[in-house]
């Protein structure tokens, strides 16, 4: 687990330092240390949160470079389905973008919104044949999965097992692509998901509900955006390569998975602070009802992925557009696209907050936190590098920080230790001292 | 260094209906960071919380005071409230008093008791009418 990889890194001379990005971070993963503001790798789930917030924009998300295609005899495009709603929908239609996905040099384009209409399906018929637990929560936001294993155990069963709408559809592209074209082999085949998402990034180079991600390298939308418009441009009569209805489009934004769901009782949250009020509430058994939870880290959903470019709202505004012109679904759901879409493994718990493995140890540590806690101003202000009075004191116990890292802490010692030198100064030898004097006279 | 025991002692308002749970869901985050078996965890504060719920429905509120050691988690919550008549009635799966206003707030369905029952490997209900009821709530920590 040491050499994970993660999508969000830190581009140290870009970094001034500033403590803004560390009170941001939901699982407080981030450290100001030496100037520089690092991620500890375990902790962190690729949310994309600092990446929002940081203005120095010195936290990134790295994604492949274009040039991974040249490494494959063909390749595969997964658009992601926000990738529709960067562009003005009147004028580029969904078939113009595929085509021009074509035109840069994919062989073959495959709708991940497809997939979506394909993890709908599954995830169904898993609630029909299920009666418990409840609610399931979507598995199709990684940095939400990766939130549950770092911080919510309890609700790793309630994962829904059924793969990511990318997963499914690699698997269903290679697939087809295979069919119909019988000289390739599944070797020759570079699959590209075409992302708005760090935590996608992140999920294909460790998978998560996969032995091996399906996918091959990953875009963001923001490196193919100017070369799509370029193309479209150029675009006559394009293609009919459509495979997604609305059913699958609308997964971009917020809800569209979950109005997917046969339930009345479906519960959609965005933003990934109010994903963890919500799990809170599950921790406590409460929201037993509900049958359903789409959860998504971004605010609004995908389309507020880090790596987009349009606006998340106007982007929202095209996407309720599309539902008035749109077919819910353009072809049923079959057997063949359902096959392998169970999870192949199950995500299990990440432990990143225990104190101690020995329970009597954590437990010292625990009351010695405390301890270093009172002594701290309880001020949050960030100063020490870590974002809360009390992560200082976890940093202390860890031994990782120190309690002079607390500027007021400093303070307070340099002001005792300037009054001890003054009281030191005052005092004079006996020799010298005639206050002492007379007082001292028969003591002997 | 200091001593294997961590207690943690909170009031449980019944004021202001929003905090409810706030001491159960404290718990659960101290004994998180403890590393204590995830399934432990869930048992004190489903437990922990159904008593927290009575002391603020039943008994206008009252304290919580909680000891974990190695061995287990003790809670003990303690209200001046009406007291229970008969405690084994109360125990029944299906027995309560809630008002009407209480049950259209999803509570009432006389399961607290027993939950707490369920979910713990001692319990003890002391209560006096008239002077208040303690609940003691006892979970094992098994590695
Ligand atoms: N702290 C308390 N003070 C006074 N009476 C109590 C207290 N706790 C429980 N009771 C009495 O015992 C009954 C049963 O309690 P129990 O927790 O099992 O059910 P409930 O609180 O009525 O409903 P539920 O817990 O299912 O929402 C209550 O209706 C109440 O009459
Ligand atoms: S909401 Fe979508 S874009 Fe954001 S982290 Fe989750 S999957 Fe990625
Ligand atoms: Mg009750």
């Amino acid at each position: 687990m040491g050499d994970y990889f993660h999508s969000v890194v830190l581009e140290e001379d870009l970094c001034m330092g500033c403590t803004n990005c560390i009170k941001k971070c939901p699982t407080d993963a981030i450290r100001v240390q030496g100037g520089k503001a690092r991620i500890m790798k375990e902790r962190c789930i690729d949310c994309g949160e600092c990446v929002r917030n940081c203005p120095y924009k010195a936290k990134v998300a790295m994604t492949d470079p274009l040039e991974k295609m040249a490494d494959f005899r063909y390749t595969i495009a997964l658009p992601a389905p926000t990738l529709y709603l960067q562009y003005d929908i009147s004028k580029f239609g969904r078939d113009k973008i595929l085509t021009a996905l074509k035109m840069i040099g994919f062989d073959y384009v495959y709708e991940v919104a497809r997939g979506a209409e394909i993890v709908t399906k599954a995830s169904n018929m898993y609630l029909r044949n299920h009666d418990e637990p409840r609610p399931m929560i979507s598995s199709a936001c990684p940095a939400i999965v990766r939130l549950i294993q770092v911080r919510f155990p309890n609700l790793l069963s309630q994962i829904m097992p059924v793969k990511s709408p990318m997963e499914v559809a690699a698997l269903n592209a290679r697939r087809e692509f295979c069919e119909r074209n019988p000289e390739a082999s599944p070797e020759d085949i570079g699959v590209f998901f075409i992302s708005p998402c760090a935590a996608k990034m992140t999920s294909v180079k460790n998978p998560i509900e996969v032995e091996n991600s399906g996918v091959d390298g990953v875009f963001s939308i923001k490196s193919v955006f100017f070369k799509l418009l370029k193309q479209m441009g150029k675009i006559k009569n394009a293609e009919n390569i459509l495979q997604a209805g609305f059913g699958g489009v609308r997964w971009a934004t917020i809800g569209g998975e979950a109005k997917g769901i046969e339930s009345d009782n479906i519960l959609y949250v965005d933003g990934i602070q109010n994903v963890i009020r919500i799990f809170e509430q599950l921790e406590d058994d409460k929201l037993k009802d509900v049958d359903f939870i789409e959860a998504a880290a971004c605010p609004g959903g995908c389309l507020g992925g880090p790596l987009t470019v349009e606006n998340m709202y106007v982007a929202k505004t095209r996407n309720f557009r599309l539902k008035f012109v749109l077919p819910k679904m353009l072809n049923e759901v079959t057997e063949t696209e359902l096959d392998k879409t169970a999870f192949d493994r199950y995500p299990e718990h990440i432990d990143v907050s225990t104190l101690d493995s020995d329970l009597s140890v954590a437990l010292q540590k625990l009351n010695k936190m405390d301890e270093l806690c009172s002594m701290l101003p309880a001020l949050d202000c960030g100063a020490c590098g870590a974002p809360s009075c009390r992560a200082l004191s976890e940093d202390i116990v860890r031994g990782k920080a120190k309690l002079t890292d607390c500027v007021f802490v400093l303070k307070e010692k340099v002001r005792n230790l300037a009054k001890e030198m003054i009281e030191l100064e005052n005092m004079l030898p006996p020799t010298l001292d005639n206050k002492s004097s007379g007082k001292a006279k028969g003591d002997f | 260094m200091s001593d294997n025991v961590v207690k943690l002692h909170y009031d449980i308002d019944a004021e202001d209906f929003t905090t409810a749970g706030e001491a159960s869901s404290g718990v659960k985050k101290t004994l998180t960071r403890l590393g204590v078996n995830p399934e432990v965890i869930k048992r004190v504060s489903i437990a922990m919380y159904e008593a927290e719920i009575n002391a603020v429905i039943h008994a206008n509120g009252g304290v919580a005071d909680v000891e974990i050691t190695p061995e287990r988690v003790t809670v003990v919550i303690s209200d001046r409230g009406p007291g229970i008549p008969n405690v084994d009635k109360a125990m029944t799966p299906g027995w309560s008093t809630a008002s009407n206003t209480v049950r259209e707030l999803g509570f009432g369905a006389g399961m607290g008791l027993p939950n707490m029952k369920r979910y713990t490997d001692e319990m003890y209900v002391e209560s006096e009418v008239g002077v208040g009821t303690k609940v003691t709530l006892i979970v094992n920590i098994v590695s």
